[in-house]
């Protein structure tokens, strides 16, 4: 019996219109064709998806937890990135 | 539930003096009800504990369409039956995403399936139990299903990020499950004949007492639930969801006009719940260790569906390989050309 599994794919669907395609979860299949019509079988019975990407898995580069520090604190610090940063009078504050 | 007495490894419940700092970090997080997702480091039991429960949530699923399957050829109308196969391919994706959580944690597909086909992985008791009459398939929906939700709608709050999303996916389908069963047992009690009627309360006679079993025994027997509750991924105590499960149906099987088996179930005032009778511990633990009604059967057909599907998984393979070959040699033509 052969032990291995079939290559894994992440699966990413557009509900609507005008909304991106967000990852909802992964598949395994032979090839991308097989990977396709998984995903429209597992993630789609309900009138979910106007559209379906599927991604090898291996091809997906991600952040390690501990690059979080790295990544993503510096922009904390920067307050004068949002527009409460700015003092205006009331009578112009709606800007 | 459909994943019961799952194993942590651990003797008692570890000391937070006894933690060094990373776990002490990990704990931090858990308390924080920050998500552990699959890059981040986590204790080796938790790990394990997570494997052994998604991977036995995933095969009830999975085995849990054989009983179900079992009235499929013999619907009593068309709607029935697609209705039921609707329910069916519902359970097999719940299986299809829970495989996929368990697998973020480095275990793989292949290796839970021999687990499971080798008898090593358990599945929920409840699967083991045949379904006799037609009125069987509304019963499961609604108990069976009912219990399940109980428990997987405290579990889209477990610690362990995939698992989270999969039981939020999973419970935006089971309310389908639960209504369809109760309304096929309704019409059975409203339009159907005497015989019909009682079909219907002989299913609920046989069903009643496996579904409670369902939640598992009384939690303080052993350190492995508070362990899980310490790591948040159990939410909430056996008998709790199991008291909230009686409650809430008790007054769904009144509007059936049904019983329950058990002479010590009634209202009590004063707590606010439904007292009931003791449960037959010793038949759950016989189903468990594999000696329920259908535990044989259940798992050769399993095997049997594994072992036919071979050829069709070579197959596959075999056309993805060709056609990999083809690709590559025309972009090879083209480079040359
Ligand atoms: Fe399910
Ligand atoms: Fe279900």
């Amino acid at each position: 019996m052969n032990k291995t599994d079939w290559p894994l794919y992440e699966v990413f669907i557009r509900s609507r219109h005008g909304l991106s395609h967000k990852h909802v979860g992964s598949v395994h299949a032979a090839d991308e064709t097989m990977a396709m019509e998984n995903a429209r079988e597992l993630y789609t019975r309900r009138n979910e998806g106007t559209s379906i990407w599927v991604v090898d898995s291996n091809a997906i580069c991600a952040s390690a937890p501990e690059q979080k520090d790295a990544m993503f604190t510096s922009p904390v610090e920067k307050i004068y990135r949002h527009p409460s940063f700015y003092q205006l009078p009331a009578s112009v504050d709606k800007m | 539930m459909y994943a019961q007495m799952v194993e942590t490894g651990v003797k008692q419940v570890k000391d937070r003096a006894d933690m060094d700092a990373q776990e002490a970090a990990f704990m931090q997080q858990i308390d924080a009800e920050d998500k552990i997702e699959p890059q981040s480091w986590m204790p080796d039991a938790y790990r394990k504990t997570l494997v052994r429960q998604i991977s036995q949530h995933a095969h009830s699923e999975i085995i849990g369409m054989q009983p179900e399957g079992n009235w499929l050829t013999r619907a009593p109308t068309l709607k029935r039956k697609l209705q039921l196969a609707a329910k069916i391919q519902d359970e097999c994706g719940h299986g299809l995403y829970l495989y996929s959580a368990a697998e973020t944690l480095g275990t793989s597909r292949a290796q839970m399936l021999d687990d499971l086909h080798t008898g090593k992985a358990k599945y929920s008791s409840i699967f083991n139990y045949p379904t006799l009459s037609w009125a069987d398939i509304g019963a499961v929906g609604w108990l069976v299903d009912g219990a399940a939700i109980v428990n997987q709608v405290m579990l889209q709050r477990t610690s362990y990020g995939p698992y989270a999303r999969a039981m939020v996916r999973i419970c935006k389908e089971e309310s389908f499950h639960q209504r369809q069963g109760y309304e096929l047992l309704l019409t059975m009690m409203q339009q159907g004949t005497q015989a019909q009627k009682d079909m219907v309360q002989d299913s609920i006679n046989r069903l009643w007492w496996p579904s409670l079993m369902m939640f598992g025994p009384t939690d303080d027997e052993s350190p492995n639930s508070a362990q899980s509750m310490a790591w948040k991924i159990k939410r909430k105590g056996n008998d709790e969801i199991r008291q909230q499960f009686i409650d809430q149906t008790i007054p769904q099987l009144e509007v059936l006009g049904c019983t329950v088996p058990d002479p010590d179930l009634k209202w009590n005032e004063e707590t606010g719940h439904y007292d009931y009778g003791t449960i037959d511990w010793a038949e759950f633990f016989a189903v468990i260790k594999g000696n329920g009604p259908c535990n044989k059967q259940r798992l050769a057909r399993k095997v049997q569906a594994h072992e036919n599907g071979a050829w069709v998984r070579e197959a596959a393979i075999a056309y993805a390989d060709k056609q990999a070959n083809i690709k590559s040699q025309q972009s090879n033509t083209n480079k040359v050309a």
